[in-house]
């Protein structure tokens, strides 16, 4: 790792802890320069950026950059290595990434980055909202890059990434449902708020409990402490000890966050995003739904 | 697209985007976005009777009069309110409230649906987010006909 892990107390608690940097770490690695340290701004909306951003942080764009133009799916080793190299990213690059919702777009960023085994990838604790509460600078200014060199690397699917046939064969073993009650229940088939995203059936996959993403954040968009996360997950999720836990939500960008959560600051070894997610499960054929407010029981067929 | 039934304002503002490259459009967005006027007087604190556009993720509110404020009759004028945080949203909405008021009912009855599709945005914002501007020139258009008849 190229930039220091900051020390922050309340890190320390977590099983990665070099995972988040707080809002003061990152004023302090301004200020110094410290070098191959690049600040990522990743939000919902396109434009948010463009309206004042981190001194020096580039943009990417979930949407434009890291999703497939064509194919339902992220892009693949050369357009990663050329968005990077392009975003003065180099493979060993201390990547923090912030962004809007308490880091909801940003933590699905992480998480693409993560697919292609980007080493030293951090969230700013708190995010875009935090920063700009405790007044630090934006500027409208545009960042000048000075692009690098990232080697073309595959894309590993299988790590943390679930498609239906992984949640399928998963049935029974902890599953997390991250959207809001009423998609959960089938009442509706999108987020409170959220245009319509095309799925044909309202519910949830069998035996998936429902612990909404944003339960992990405090007020203030920083994540809770791990003894918080440990009463909601371990606890109240019924995750216990186990070994394999797989997340969902609509199109996968909210479960990204769950699965920051689960994968790096409770620390379970084996944490898949499921991101065909609802948009894909609830229009497929012969997939198995309950719907209703209780996790339903795995279906014998 | 027909151009015949497409007003002037709306066919200048699709050439000026379309005559930028990616980037340049996304900062005639940002323009337009901060162009966006704030609500009359008469309708600040009152956004929620105001109509939510439901296709736009940001919370976006709009409305439209016909023939009112001293326009003539069938002058309609379009008015909406977005937070700061929503500057895309922002700009979908001035880009339509500056398009389209000034315009006669059936002027704006008659702007193509896919308008939106057509002003070199898609590549931009995505094809997802331009979706929330063609609700919004539906919900616009279904305003201005529940007002005429």
């Amino acid at each position: 790792m190229t930039a220091p892990v900051d020390p922050s107390e309340k890190f320390t608690a977590y099983a990665h802890p070099e995972r988040l940097v707080s809002t003061e770490w990152l004023q302090e690695q301004l200020d110094a320069r410290t070098p191959d340290l690049v600040v990522v701004e990743s939000d919902e909306d396109v434009l948010l950026y463009e309206t004042g951003h981190i001194p020096g942080a580039v943009k990417i764009d979930w949407h434009t950059d890291l999703n497939d133009p064509v194919q339902r799916d992220y892009i693949d080793g050369e357009a990663f290595a050329e968005l990077l190299g392009s975003k003065g990213i180099g493979r060993e690059t201390t990547v923090v990434v912030y962004g809007d919702k308490n880091n909801w777009w940003a933590a699905y960023a992480l998480w693409v980055f993560s697919l292609f085994g980007h080493e030293d990838v951090r969230l700013l604790d708190g995010g875009r909202a935090k920063w700009i509460a405790e007044d630090r600078a934006l500027t409208t200014d545009e960042t000048a890059v000075t692009p690098a060199e990232y080697p073309v690397v595959e894309r590993i699917d299988t790590e943390i990434r679930a498609y239906k046939d992984d949640v399928l064969a998963h049935l029974g073993k902890p599953l997390i449902d991250v959207r809001s009650p009423g998609e959960y229940d089938g009442s509706r088939t999108t987020a409170p708020d959220y245009p319509e995203e095309g799925a044909l059936r309202g519910g949830h996959v069998p035996t998936a409990v429902n612990i909404p993403w944003a339960t992990a954040a405090a007020p203030d968009g920083t994540f809770k402490p791990r003894a918080e996360l440990d009463a909601i997950y371990r606890e109240g999720a019924g995750i216990g000890d186990a070994d394999e836990v797989i997340a969902y939500c609509r199109i996968g960008e909210r479960s990204s966050h769950t699965w920051f959560v689960l994968q790096h600051l409770l620390g379970y070894d084996s944490v898949r995003n499921y991101d065909g997610s609802w948009t894909e499960w609830g229009s497929a054929v012969r997939v198995p739904i309950v719907q209703g407010a209780e996790p339903g029981t795995v279906p014998n067929r | 697209m027909n151009d015949a039934t497409l007003p002037a304002t709306l066919a200048e503002i699709r050439d000026d985007f379309l005559a930028l490259g990616q980037k340049d459009r996304l900062q005639l967005l940002l323009e337009f976005s901060n162009e966006l006027p704030a609500l009359p007087e008469r309708l600040q604190g009152h956004e929620d009777e105001l109509e939510r556009v439901e296709e736009c993720q940001s919370p976006v509110f709009i409305t439209v009069t016909v023939g009112e404020d001293g326009d003539a009759p069938d002058v309609v004028r379009m008015h909406a309110t977005a937070p700061r945080e929503a500057p895309t949203t922002r700009g979908f909405a001035s880009i339509l409230a500056q398009g389209l008021s000034g315009l006669t009912a059936a002027q704006v009855l008659a702007v193509p649906a896919d308008y939106p599709l057509t002003i070199g945005l898609s590549e931009a914002v995505s094809p997802l987010r331009i979706r929330g501007m063609v609700g919004m020139l539906g919900r616009v258009q279904r305003q201005v006909q529940a007002a005429v008849s």
